[in-house]
């Protein structure tokens, strides 16, 4: 347990230290709120007001972004000298893995928070109750846990953080391909199927509900069983994976 | 405890898919002594190095590291090792101080001691003033120190390094020796591998050539020497039939044979009294020798003699 926190905070600090990882997470996010709520939300017409809408799925993509870091520093561990002393200190590997996925919850609970002051500085303005924002941000952190082992697994399975870093633009695809910027309804019917039944959609309409007090019976579980399934089957995978690259 | 050995291996084995890289060595090195392999680039130095430091199974074949099984305990034999490899094993973005506090908590030691070791550590290797500044600020030199200390934290008793001189400044290169002789003064078991004659010939009590996965030699510095000496004596004949004799003569001993340029070579020690003995030995009648020529003797010396075959482009011996 000790040796989780500690490859916690050593991990917290490398990215306080790395300046362009520190910019992407923070910024890139409040950008891309800028962009869809004053550059597409005068073309998009859902019936209500945009900002509200998107704020929710602004969220979700930050935690993506956030998460899919994870995928790189993974594999800068792996691929540099450091993991032989790691693992010549007898560190186990999920106290390594754990504490990447942990320093990764930690950075995405500030740029949540900053891109939640910044949503409320542009005019959002949720109805939820205080319990239903707590109860939001539960699953929001769920599913950046849940995103950032799935990250960890494509950290360990390619072998240079080059391509690790591809795990994002994979998986921005999945949160565009979803309910969180436009609704299902206005997608060709081909991307219909899919964008319903992928994981970032149930996570969003949870989200989005709890924040707005709309209904979420529908989609509070098939979001909870996609994180967990994704997260038990992502950590099982590294556990899999770090044992057959420090195996050789 | 004492009288067992630090490191002892019989048969290891080891293939990466096709390329057998080690064809079963045995190795047997005494608690407290310094024990270098030597061999060139793809010799299998560090396929060893990585199993009796637990980060690699191998094949076939056993080993004991500090009283345990480098297998069944490998955990136990983690406690008691530490292994520096060819490239520094710290992290970039953390100051010296941060990086050796940190293997100190993964070593379990407390907050305090962790601390308190490290600030040891730092003083120990000249450390101190850079103790704030990240690593990436650190010279080559610098880092390969904080990286052997690193690899002190947990007060190893076996202590790995895999060619710690290599890509090293010769400034440097001494400074390191200096430290590795220094941490053999304290008891340890050191373990080192190395390109460099010159390196295992300073440091090491008893040295095992490796090449191409196999030990073709093994001894102390002293008896390699007697095979290998630091130098070479090449005499060239008069006629083929003087080049006959001479081999003839010297026999086993002659470690370089050239019939088109009638040389034989032999290890001298390059003084003198010795060059004037040997060949007032080999040639009384003063007919058969026309020249001689003194060299210093490079690993590719000791690879032809030892296996038949030259090293590939291995750096000389450094004089």
């Amino acid at each position: 347990m000790s040796s989780v926190l500690t490859m916690t905070a050593r991990s917290l600090r490398l990215s306080a230290r790395s300046p362009d990882a520190l910019l992407t997470a923070l910024m890139l996010p409040v950008m891309l709120m800028v962009v869809f709520v004053y550059l597409f939300g005068g073309a998009v017409d859902i019936g209500s007001r945009y900002v509200d809408y998107v704020v929710p799925g602004v969220l979700l993509l930050c935690a993506v972004t956030g998460a899919a870091t994870t995928a790189v520093t993974v594999c800068q561990d792996m691929t540099g000298g450091i993991i032989d002393r790691f693992r010549s200190l007898d560190v186990p590997g999920t106290a390594l893995l754990a504490g990447h996925v942990t320093a990764s919850l930690v950075r995405n609970v500030i740029s949540t928070a900053l891109v939640t002051a910044v949503a409320f500085g542009i005019g959002f303005r949720p109805d939820g109750s205080v319990a239903a924002f707590a109860a939001a941000a539960g699953v929001l952190l769920l599913f950046v846990a849940a995103v950032s082992w799935l990250a960890a697994a494509f950290g360990l399975a390619v072998s240079a953080p080059e391509a690790a870093n591809s795990v994002m633009f994979f998986l921005m695809f999945f949160s565009y391909a979803s309910s969180a910027f436009v609704p299902i309804r206005t997608m060709p019917w081909w991307l219909r199927g899919f964008a319903g039944h992928q994981p970032a959609t149930p996570v969003i309409e949870t989200i989005r509900g709890l924040l707005l007090s709309q209904p979420v019976g529908v989609h509070l579980w098939p979001a909870l069983a996609w994180c967990v399934g994704l997260m038990v089957t992502s950590a099982a995978v590294c556990g899999l994976l770090f044992r057959r690259r420090s195996a050789s | 405890m004492s009288d067992e050995p630090a490191i002892e291996a019989t048969g290891l084995a080891k293939s990466y898919r096709d390329l057998r890289v080690l064809a079963g060595i045995d190795l047997l090195v005494p608690a407290g002594s310094v024990f270098a392999l030597l061999g060139p680039n793809g010799a299998g130095k560090t396929t060893t190095v990585r199993i009796l430091a637990t980060l690699s199974r191998a094949d076939a074949g056993q080993a004991r590291v500090a009283g345990f099984d480098v297998d069944r305990d490998r955990h136990l034999v983690r406690r008691r090792i530490s292994l520096t490899g060819q490239f520094a094993a710290l992290d970039e973005a953390q100051t010296g101080e941060e990086n050796l506090r940190m293997m100190g908590r993964l070593s379990r030691l407390s907050r305090a001691a962790a601390r308190q070791r490290a600030a040891e550590l730092l003083a120990q290797f000249e450390l101190a003033d850079a103790a704030r500044r990240r690593v990436s600020t650190y010279s080559g030199g610098m880092r390969r120190r904080l990286d052997l200390a690193a690899s002190l934290v947990g007060r190893p008793s076996v202590i790995f390094l895999d060619e710690p001189s290599t890509g090293l400044d010769p400034r440097s290169r001494l400074t390191m020796w200096q430290t590795i002789a220094g941490l053999a003064a304290s008891g340890v078991t050191v373990f080192l591998t190395t390109q460099y004659l010159e390196e295992a010939d300073r440091l090491a009590d008893r040295i095992a050539v490796l090449d191409a996965g196999r030990l073709v030699a093994e001894g102390t510095a002293a008896e390699l020497k007697q095979r290998f000496a630091a130098r070479r004596l090449d005499l060239t004949c008069q006629d083929p039939a003087a080049f006959a004799r001479l081999s003839r003569y010297f026999g086993d001993r002659a470690v370089h044979l050239d019939p088109a340029d009638l040389t034989v070579g032999v290890a001298t020690d390059g003084s003198a009294a010795q060059v004037r003995a040997l060949l007032d030995a080999a040639d009384p009648a003063r007919s058969l020798i026309a020249g001689f020529a003194v060299h210093e003797a490079t690993l590719d010396d000791v690879f032809l003699t030892l296996t038949g075959h030259p090293t590939e482009g291995r750096p000389c011996l450094a004089s």
